[in-house]
């Protein structure tokens, strides 16, 4: 037996493992495919898929570059808003979380308490927090808003958390010696560790939200989904058409941007 | 650009040299985006003395919803199974045909510019999509019912775990695929035994990930009819149900739970 064969031979062997998992998905799958009934599909699919295509391929120019309250524009920047004041608030709200369940920082409990609280804020849906927030503000933009804000708390903690169990303590320690404050350890030892990564979550979440804001408006909280689902319901594809280009075109933009300024917030 | 509206302080070091330091840049930021939020909050009638007065109606439903309404539960097995079915099996296909559609992303292994092009902007458009946007479009064309639903996630699994793998196959070690190209393999054979195993733990963890978050997606679908839980809690919601609203929500978050300890169980052990 050569070097070769050797080495061939002295991977490990985990056939067994690799077939259970294998048999486990294919069952999950056969599981899985006996939701699916064709009968539902309706013969005139066909036609409305290509009725869509052609909206999307000539869409309404009017309601695009509309610059009043009806139009495309207009409706993009107030979805821009929702998300943009959502993250806002959101990511505010969450710093105070975030220290309360880091288990570095707050004690053992409060901790577990605290990211209870979290991954059930998280587990709900968000058009449900819509609805909800809509019986205190009515509806329109401020309950999109505040559904967003809630939103990205969890999500927020969740993040600001792995940055702060990450914190360098050994800074503090020598700021002890030298004499500082309480106050200016904080500003001179946390904020410069944590400020960039902050933001840099912030800007994503940031990403994420302007997708839900545009979602939202579904359930009547604002922004663009409300003309949407108006639209799509009266068959008016051209008007479907206009509102999903100005939707995918501004959702790349942010993309983009937000990712450029996050590989400059990373790597400084 | 902005060391010319700010000139750079100039400072006169002992020895006579002159050093710039560049003016900082945060208050310029600060303000913007102290614009812009004053701007949001008057799109978006924000007003903050509304929020004070009336914060305990949110506290209302809520406490409507505490205790859940226990009975609902036998009705809330099916729509539940085919929550996770729907996303089971979108995933699963999603994250199948996202192998073709990264392979024809990645620069190193296709030389093509026209295929890599088309393709990258196929997967962002696809990906911009809100799922809600795409399930309300399949439902026009494949009917009320789970299948919308399925063909919704299937797209945006094959979009996110496409972009993620592509990103992964370029960053992938070139040096044996350039071996067995040498010896006289094909592309797809080189492909297949010098890249694909070094992408596939990865590729594992991602699909994985990116179930976990496809089954709280399934779970809003029902919404605009596209089959599974989300029909309950809109009926529910439409009702003023709120118990069974309740009921769906504490179910959703144990199933949700359950399903992420056992993937984040898989995924360390693939990392």
């Amino acid at each position: 037996m050569n070097a070769l064969e050797q080495q061939l031979y002295a991977a490990p062997r985990n056939h067994r493992y690799v077939w259970t998992v294998v048999m486990v998905i294919l069952l999950l799958f056969a599981w899985s495919l006996t939701t699916v009934n064709l009968n539902n599909v309706e013969e005139k699919g066909w036609l409305i898929a290509s009725n869509i295509l052609t909206g999307i391929v000539s869409p309404d120019l009017e309601l695009l570059l509309n610059v009043t309250s009806q139009g495309v524009l207009y409706l993009l920047i107030e979805t821009i808003a929702i998300a943009f004041l959502g993250t806002i608030i959101g990511s505010i709200l969450a710093i105070p979380l975030a220290f309360l369940s880091a288990s570095n920082v707050a004690p053992k409990p409060v901790a577990f308490l605290t990211r209870l609280l979290l991954i059930f804020i998280r587990t709900v849906p968000a058009l449900v927090y819509g609805l909800m927030f809509i019986r205190v503000t009515g509806p329109g933009p401020f309950a999109g808003v505040l559904t967003i804000a809630l939103i990205s708390i969890g999500m927020l903690a969740k993040l600001y958390v792995d940055a702060i169990e990450d914190l360098d303590t050994s800074i503090f320690e020598s700021m002890t010696s030298i004499g500082c404050t309480a106050f200016e350890k904080i500003r001179y030892g946390i904020v410069p560790q944590l400020f960039a990564i902050f933001l840099s979550i912030m800007i994503y979440r940031f990403d994420m939200n302007l997708r839900e804001a545009s979602v939202l408006g579904l359930v009547g909280a604002g922004g663009i989904g409300a003309p949407l689902i108006f639209a799509m319901n009266a068959y008016r594809w051209n008007e479907v058409g206009s509102i999903l280009i100005g939707l995918v075109i501004l959702i790349l933009i942010v993309e983009l941007s937000s990712n450029k300024m996050r590989n400059k917030l990373v790597r400084g | 650009m902005l060391d010319k509206v700010l000139p750079p302080k100039k400072l006169a070091l002992k020895n006579g040299k002159i050093v710039c330091e560049k003016r900082s840049r945060t208050p310029f930021i600060f303000i913007l985006l102290v614009i812009a939020v004053l701007v949001s909050i008057e799109f978006t009638n924000f007003k903050f003395q509304v929020l004070v007065e009336r914060w305990q109606e949110f506290f209302v439903i809520v406490g409507q919803m505490i205790p859940p309404n226990w009975e609902y539960f036998p009705s809330l097995w099916k729509p539940l199974m085919d929550t996770i079915k729907m996303s089971l099996l979108g995933s699963l296909l999603g994250s199948l045909a996202a192998i073709p559609a990264a392979y024809f992303a990645s620069t190193n292994v296709v030389k093509s510019k026209t295929v890599i092009t088309t393709m990258r902007v196929f997967l962002s458009l696809l990906r911009t999509m809100p799922t809600l946007v795409s399930a309300l479009i399949a439902t026009f064309i494949f009917g009320l019912g789970t299948l919308a639903g399925t063909v919704a996630i299937f797209l945006f699994t094959l979009a996110y775990v496409g972009k993620l793998l592509y990103e992964q196959i370029e960053n992938a070690s070139m040096d044996a695929f350039e071996a067995m190209e040498s010896i006289g393999m094909t592309r797809y054979q080189a492909f297949r035994y010098a890249i694909f195993p070094q992408v596939l733990p990865n590729y594992l963890s991602t699909s994985l990930f990116c179930f976990e978050g496809n089954v709280r997606y399934a779970a809003i679908l029902g919404y605009v009819g596209a089959g599974g839980i989300g029909l309950l809690l809109n009926e529910g919601l439409g009702w003023r149900d709120y118990a069974s609203v309740g009921m769906v929500l504490f179910m959703l978050a144990i199933t949700v739970f359950l399903i992420e300890t056992v993937s984040e169980h898989f995924r360390k052990k693939l990392i």
